[in-house]
């Protein structure tokens, strides 16, 4: 590899390399700040310079990534599902569910979504294919709150260790939407004060700046515990997270990798980093 | 936002307080902001340096009016490069929305990555088809990878009121495009919609085989669906698309957010394709027509 000299210039092009992979302005410049105050007109081959940066990134990644707690004790331990719309919570739920249940643990699904066409239907195939019992509403446009405390207290008599809850995706801006969301989790708390023992808010690694927005309202509105980050097997780099990372501190539990109930896997600081600053 | 780039810009100009022309290091000064601005909308990087070498150009040299500030005067000229950039201004032929001007049954062929809106839209543009221009739509499910695609569009089907293609256990997404085409042709259908399943850019044999669906049906449009919190992706989208499948039309989803659309600009400048339409939210009437002056003003956050 050819070595040459990080000045401005190189500096420059790395703070484009993260402005391109979704950091932001900011979150760019203030890493590559730290970077000049260090490493400023050393001779360096370009590897050297990405490695260096993928560490920067991960030590800023590394508190916020943690593997989502679970207690199954609880019988069940509720996991509440929400996010913008499209962002892969439905499949997140799948994906979940195969994993707990390939874990041992008795899974079942809440199809909370009442709202999009099908949704219901898709939430099915999914608790069919991985096991799950699936709580469903008796009929279409059905109440979500409603169908929530019906299936937790069926959940609490059958033995379920895992309670998976999906919600009908909803942007942050729309209040009523929001309200809608505040009363499901106040109407499961009727049934347990302690539920939902976590509130999973799913990201689409596409999605740029406004992941900031969507992060500050869900979190405001209802109480996120943590996040999962969708389609990282696309081109995009999701490099938001990082900014996230400095803005919130929410742990980062999961990363989604495609389509299937198998692809799915524990968000990992370096790993992360590296595919930020493209190194595989 | 847009109350911030001009708070910003006045800053930058009171710090030079100049009179007279506006000199390049005037411009290179105020388009530190206007970069960032654009960037802080997910304008992708390429783009908004096509854009801002298209304003130095314009801005360096311009006489310094009394009545408006230079920050005010800087600001209308990147929202014209922007409003034109978009399809708007000078060189906008007015044309609008879907072109529908081919021998019936005019197929039209919605792509993007997943979730970002495809058949949703494939429900409204049917909708919008129904009901202002009396057109007799068929709706078709390609998707036959997503659990419960093919139901969900035939849900909207009912929901609209126009039909959809009966569905039919292990087809392949060439063989369902076939049928429909065939049942358009019998049954005299004005326009057939062929919504397909969610793809990634970078997924050879899923970009092949949609290539394919468009090759054996020929659509008159091709339409590109994005998000509107598309970040800088965008480029990449945008590119893989238009060379492996082709593009006709844009239409941006999810505007109903308060994602600033940057996304728009880089789909249009890397596919040159227009916009055509806009989603503006999940209810099947909530399609809305494409109007550059207002997106460019959302990009800057007016
Ligand atoms: N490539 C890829 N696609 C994904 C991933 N996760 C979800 N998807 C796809 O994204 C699309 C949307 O996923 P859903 O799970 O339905 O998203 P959702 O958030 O439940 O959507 P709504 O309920 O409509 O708000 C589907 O086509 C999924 O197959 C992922 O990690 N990678
Ligand atoms: N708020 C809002 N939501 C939208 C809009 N368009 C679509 N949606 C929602 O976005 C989600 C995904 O929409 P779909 O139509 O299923 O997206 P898709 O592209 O067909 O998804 P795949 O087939 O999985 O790739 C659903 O929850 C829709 O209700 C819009 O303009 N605004
Ligand atoms: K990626
Ligand atoms: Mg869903
Ligand atoms: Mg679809």
């Amino acid at each position: 590899f050819r070595k040459r000299r990080l000045d401005e210039e190189a500096l420059e092009e790395l703070e484009e390399t993260l402005i391109a992979a979704d950091l932001g302005v900011a979150a760019a410049r203030r890493i590559v700040e730290g970077f000049r105050k260090t490493r400023f007109g050393k001779e360096v081959t370009d590897e050297e310079v990405k490695a260096a940066l993928a560490e920067e990134i991960a030590a800023i990644l590394a508190p916020v990534a943690a593997p989502m707690p679970l207690e199954p004790a609880r019988a069940p331990h509720v996991v509440l599902v929400v996010g913008v719309n499209g962002t892969g919570k439905t499949t997140t739920i799948a994906k979940l569910g195969q994993q707990y249940r390939e874990g041992g643990l008795r899974c079942a699904f809440v199809a909370g979504d009442t709202f999009r066409a099908a949704a219901v239907e898709q939430l099915q195939i999914w608790g069919d294919r991985t096991g799950a019992r699936v709580h469903a509403p008796a009929k279409e446009g059905a109440d979500a709150a409603g169908l929530a405390f019906d299936a937790l207290t069926a959940a609490r008599a059958d033995g379920t260790q895992v309670l998976l809850v999906d919600t009908a995706g909803r942007l942050h801006n729309k209040s009523a939407l929001m309200e809608e969301l505040r009363k499901v989790i106040r109407v499961i708390k009727r049934v347990e004060p302690e539920a939902p023992h976590s509130v999973l808010l799913v990201l689409d690694a596409t999605t740029g700046q406004n992941a900031l927005q969507q992060v500050k309202v869900f979190k405001e509105m209802v109480d996120v515990t943590g996040l999962a980050v969708t389609k990282l097997d696309g081109s995009a780099k999701g490099g938001v997270v990082v900014a996230l990372a400095q803005e919130f501190g929410l742990p980062v539990h999961f990363v989604g990798v495609g389509e299937k109930a198998g692809d799915l896997r524990p968000f990992e600081a370096r790993d992360y980093a590296r595919g930020l600053v493209g190194l595989a | 936002m847009f109350e911030a780039l001009s708070s910003k810009l006045n800053g930058v100009f009171d710090r030079l307080r100049r009179r007279g022309a506006l000199s390049e290091a005037d411009v290179n000064e105020a388009l530190r902001e206007v970069r960032v601005a654009l960037l802080e909308a997910d304008v992708a990087l390429p783009v908004v340096k096509d854009l801002t070498t298209k304003v130095r150009e314009r801005a360096v040299g311009v006489e310094v009016l009394k009545s408006v500030s230079p920050a005010q005067q800087v600001i209308k000229i990147v929202n014209d490069a922007l409003v034109e950039a978009l399809g708007g201004g000078e060189g906008d032929s007015g044309a609008r929305g879907l072109d529908l001007n081919a021998p019936s049954p005019v197929p039209i062929l919605m792509v993007g990555l997943q979730g970002s809106g495809k058949t949703t839209t494939s429900g409204k543009i049917a909708l919008r088809l129904k009901n202002r221009e009396k057109k007799k739509v068929l709706l078709a499910s390609l998707d036959v990878h997503r659990p419960a695609a093919q139901l969900q569009l035939e849900t909207l089907a009912k929901q609209v009121g126009v039909a959809s293609l009966p569905i039919v256990a292990g087809e392949t997404p060439l063989q369902i495009a076939a049928r429909a085409m065939d049942l358009g042709r019998r049954e005299l259908f004005d326009v057939v919609v062929l919504d397909t399943a969610g793809r990634l850019a970078i997924d050879e044999a899923l970009m092949d085989e949609v290539a394919q669906v468009k090759a054996a049906t020929r659509p008159h449009e091709t339409l590109l669906v994005v998000d509107a919190m598309t970040g800088q992706d965008a480029v990449n989208t945008a590119r893989a698309f238009q060379d492996k499948v082709g593009v006709s039309g844009i239409v941006m989803t999810r505007i109903d957010g308060d994602a600033r659309g940057g996304a728009a600009l880089s789909m249009r400048a890397v596919t040159g394709a227009p916009i055509k339409l806009l989603g503006a939210g999940e209810k099947l009437d909530a399609l809305e027509d494409f109007h550059p002056d207002r997106i460019a003003g959302r990009i800057l956050g007016m």
